[in-house]
Formats: C-alpha cells, sequence, structure tokens
C-alpha cells in the first residue's frame, strides 16, 4: 500500500474502462428509476457523488479502527446518516428537485455502487486516494445516468431539461413522443444497449462465459 | 508497548480490532456521531423546509383559482380573496370556537380526531381531523366555488390535494396536488397539469346524491370519470378512495348538502 497513488489514473479509470455501471453492473436500480428526465438524473447524480466521497473519507479516515465484525453495519451506519442530511439538505434549498426525486434520495443507501466502494477501496487507502477513487467513480455513474436520462427525455417527451427540443405532433411537429421510454423497461433496454456499445469498443471488458453450452453431435443425416 | 500509555483515548485506538471492548465502543461513537448528524440537520433545516411546503401550497392554491375559466374575474370583484373558513366536519358547519389562528392546537389536541373504522376508512387514513380549513368563493349570496383540502394513501404514499368545487357542489372546477411520494414517471404524472386537466367538469355524484367518481383504466367513459394513468392504477385507485372519502358522509358530504341546501 505503500507505492504512490496514481491519482489521475484513480480518477479517470472509472469514467469508462472501469465504470461502476457497464462494467460492474452497480447501482443500476436508481440508474433505472431516476432517469426519465435529465434534470431528476442530474441531481441522483451530484447527490450520489457528494454521499459516495464524503463516505469514502470518512470511513477511510477511520478505516483503521473498525472492527473487522461489524465493518458493513458501520459503513452502512455512515452511508445513511450522510444521506438523510443530504435529503434534509434537498428538501430545505431545492425543494422542486426534492419532490422529482421523492424516495430515490433515501434510496443511495442501498446503492450497491456506495458500499461497493467504501467496502472496496476506501477500506485499504488513505483519505485522499480513497476520496479522489470515489469521486471518480460518482462521475462515472453521473456519466452513464446523464446518458440515459438525456436519451429517455428527448425520445419520451421531446424535451431536454425540460425544454422542448423535438416538436410535438400534437403541437403541429413532427414528432411523436414513445412513451416506452418513460417506463422502467427503457431503460434496461438503453442500458443493455450501452454497454454492448461499451464492451464492442473496449473488447477487454468481455466476460469469458461462466458456462459453456454442452457440445451437440450434429444431427445424424 | 512497554509503559501502559496514560491517555485512555491512545489506549483505546491500540486495542486490537478484533477485541470486544473495542468493537462496542466504536460502534457506539460512530452511532452518536451519526445520531448528532441527522438530528442536527433535521432540526437547524425544518424551519425552511416548513416555510418552502406552506409557500408552495399558497402558490399552488393561488395557480388552481386562477386556472378555473372565469375565477380570476371573480375574484377580483370579491375583494381579491378568498375567505377562510373552518369546517366542523361532524356537523357539516362553520366551526363554533375554532378560527384559522388556533387551527393548529386545535389539531394537537386528540379528542379532536375521530377514529375511522376500516369499512369507513376507504382512504386508508386511520383517523381524520374534526376541524378543516377551506377556502369559499362567494358571488354575492351563494357560494361560487369551494377548496377543499383532501389526503388520502396512494401507491407510496399519503396524497394531498386540493379539490375546487363549483357552486353546484357537483361539478369539479379543478384539482391541485399539493404533496406526494408516488413513482415518478408514473404514478407521480398525478401532479402534471396534463393530467389535471381532466378533472373540470367532471361530476362527482349523480343526481341521487351518490358519490360517483373514479379514475378510469385508460380513457374516461362517462362524466364521472378522469382519465387514467397508464402504469400507475394504484395511484389511480388511491386518488379513487380518497375522493370518494372526503365527498362521502365521513368527509365533506354533510357540508357539500349544506351548501347545496343554500344553508351556508
Amino acid at each position: 500500500m505503500a507505492e504512490r497513488t496514481d491519482f489521475w489514473a484513480t480518477l479517470t479509470d472509472p469514467l469508462i474502462r472501469q465504470n461502476p455501471v457497464t462494467l460492474q453492473i452497480l447501482g443500476i436500480c436508481s440508474a433505472l428509476a431516476v432517469t426519465t428526465t435529465l434534470a431528476t438524473a442530474l441531481t441522483m447524480s451530484i447527490s450520489l457523488t457528494i454521499v459516495l466521497t464524503l463516505a469514502a473519507g470518512i470511513i477511510s479516515m477511520i478505516r483503521r479502527h473498525i472492527p473487522d465484525t461489524i465493518r458493513l453495519i458501520v459503513q452502512i451506519v455512515i452511508v445513511a446518516s450522510l444521506v438523510i442530511v443530504i435529503d434534509q439538505v434537498l428538501q430545505a434549498f431545492f425543494a422542486d428537485i426534492s419532490r422529482a426525486l421523492s424516495v430515490y434520495v433515501g434510496l443511495i443507501t442501498t446503492n450497491c455502487l456506495v458500499l461497493g466502494r467504501t467496502e472496496a477501496f476506501a477500506r485499504h487507502h488513505a483519505p485522499l486516494p480513497a476520496m479522489i477513487d470515489a469521486f471518480g467513480n460518482g462521475l462515472g455513474y453521473s456519466l452513464v445516468l446523464i446518458v440515459i436520462g438525456a436519451t429517455r427525455e428527448l425520445f419520451g417527451k421531446g424535451q431536454l431539461l425540460g425544454a422542448q427540443v423535438l416538436p410535438l405532433a400534437t403541437e403541429g411537429g413532427w414528432f411523436t413522443p414513445l412513451s416506452l421510454m418513460l417506463l422502467a423497461p427503457s431503460a434496461f433496454f438503453l442500458l443493455g444497449g450501452l454497454v454492448w456499445a461499451v464492451r464492442s469498443i473496449k473488447a477487454e471488458q468481455i466476460e469469458p462465459p461462466e458456462h459453456t453450452p454442452p457440445v451437440r453431435p450434429e444431427p445424424a443425416e | 508497548m512497554a509503559e501502559t500509555d496514560w491517555n485512555p483515548w491512545r489506549r483505546f485506538l491500540a486495542l486490537p480490532n478484533e477485541s470486544r471492548t473495542k468493537t462496542v465502543i466504536v460502534a457506539f461513537l460512530v452511532s452518536v456521531v451519526c445520531a448528532l448528524l441527522v438530528s442536527g440537520a433535521t432540526v437547524l433545516l425544518r424551519p425552511i423546509q416548513t416555510a418552502n411546503r406552506a409557500a408552495e401550497e399558497q402558490a399552488r392554491i393561488a395557480d388552481l383559482v386562477s386556472s378555473i375559466p372565469g375565477m380570476a374575474a371573480l375574484l377580483e370583484q370579491s375583494g381579491g380573496t378568498l375567505s377562510t373558513v373552518i369546517i366542523d366536519l361532524q356537523r357539516g358547519r362553520a366551526a363554533q370556537d375554532v378560527t384559522s389562528g388556533t387551527l393548529d392546537t386545535a389539531l394537537a389536541d386528540p379528542a379532536n380526531w375521530t377514529a375511522l373504522d376500516a369499512e369507513a376508512d376507504v382512504a386508508g387514513l386511520g383517523q381524520r381531523p374534526d376541524y378543516v380549513q377551506i377556502f369559499l368563493l362567494r358571488d354575492g349570496e351563494d357560494v361560487s366555488l369551494a377548496l377543499l383540502p383532501v389526503t388520502g394513501q396512494g401507491y407510496g404514499g399519503r396524497i394531498d390535494a386540493i379539490l375546487a368545487l363549483q357552486g353546484d357542489m357537483k361539478t369539479i372546477a379543478g384539482i391541485t396536488i399539493t404533496g406526494h411520494s408516488e413513482t415518478p414517471g408514473l404514478g407521480g404524472r398525478i401532479e402534471e397539469r396534463a393530467w389535471q386537466a381532466s378533472f373540470p367538469g367532471t361530476e362527482i355524484r349523480d343526481d341521487t346524491g351518490e358519490v360517483r367518481f373514479r379514475v378510469a383504466r385508460g380513457r374516461a367513459t362517462n362524466a364521472h370519470e378522469v382519465d387514467g394513468i397508464t402504469g400507475a392504477t394504484r395511484t389511480g385507485n388511491g386518488v379513487t378512495r380518497m375522493m370518494r372519502f372526503w365527498l362521502g358522509p365521513d368527509g365533506y358530504g354533510p357540508l357539500l348538502d349544506a351548501i347545496e341546501r343554500g344553508e351556508f
């Protein structure tokens, strides 16, 4: 652990090469739920990045003194407290956005990404690299959320950040909104497509198949 | 470590992580710090949040009134203000000894709440306040618009709304949702104007006085229905039950009858 950590690599790796959502498939529950519009996706990204970074910093600070037997509980308690504080701040100062996100801010607590990073990285590294890694992962998550959120809002409503981009057919334009885009399954399709796209470009991310299909003899003639 | 450290904190930190003492103390310290953090944030920010909610409700009421055709003019005629009335729901008329100023104090007293039995409690409330603040707009002697706050159990939590009824106490003039925790993009769409736009003109009761209002599955098919939201059947049912309760005999029913008879 003594070797110098390469901060730049720690920060940029999770953006695409080690992206927590597309490579590790972490935290997709919220990626599906809050991406109906770009604005909620953005707020969720910012909240998650803040929670993740702070949690990583705090846990890394006390990492040498967390008893192994209760480490998960300690981490979850810290994460949950941070989430509640963020939720309260949102309710006080960004009431509109808080209403749009409703229960999903609270669900940051159970976002596998947060616990995954604190458990895998922050527990073994000094506060600064831990926070940089957390911030990078937050950005990687944000990137995916923003891409999916923008796509869903654009094709589901013809809007971006609430401004009409594509003229709607009902208002004399040519665009008929795809209401499927606003339903949860579309996020699955988009995420699947995104994972596929990233893995076609970066072939090293393709996982070896876990099962090989049984060899079938050629049918006899 | 040759000599024992005099500082108990450093002695504690030097304990092996697996020791029971350290486990318990770490758990305790983490909980205390987190508890302070959470309570601190809640207590410090509560005044701002309450102010936000109050301002939002006012804005929505103003918005609701101005969205009803002809109401803005009527409002101006009557001096630009809605009259606020505290209603005693049990008697169905204006409360005698409770005013807007003392409403909060009155509702803090559990004696001023009525527990609802399972059969009557269609909206899933458990109990109902005996006093409610409503807003009336008068055209001369007659009530021309009534704004009634309603609340009920939706899919994700309570739905709060303000319902505007026209002078006949039968036709909906508009609705605004003041609070909900439904799924964003599905049930959460009840707060959108587009959905609320199907309310005006809907009749809540038929000629026999029975509450017939319903959120339809799909498109509305008769005068008592409003359009449903795809993928939000349970939210729609929640709204239906909320309206049925509040417009029924345990809600504003007696009051609506009184207004209709011109006793108000």
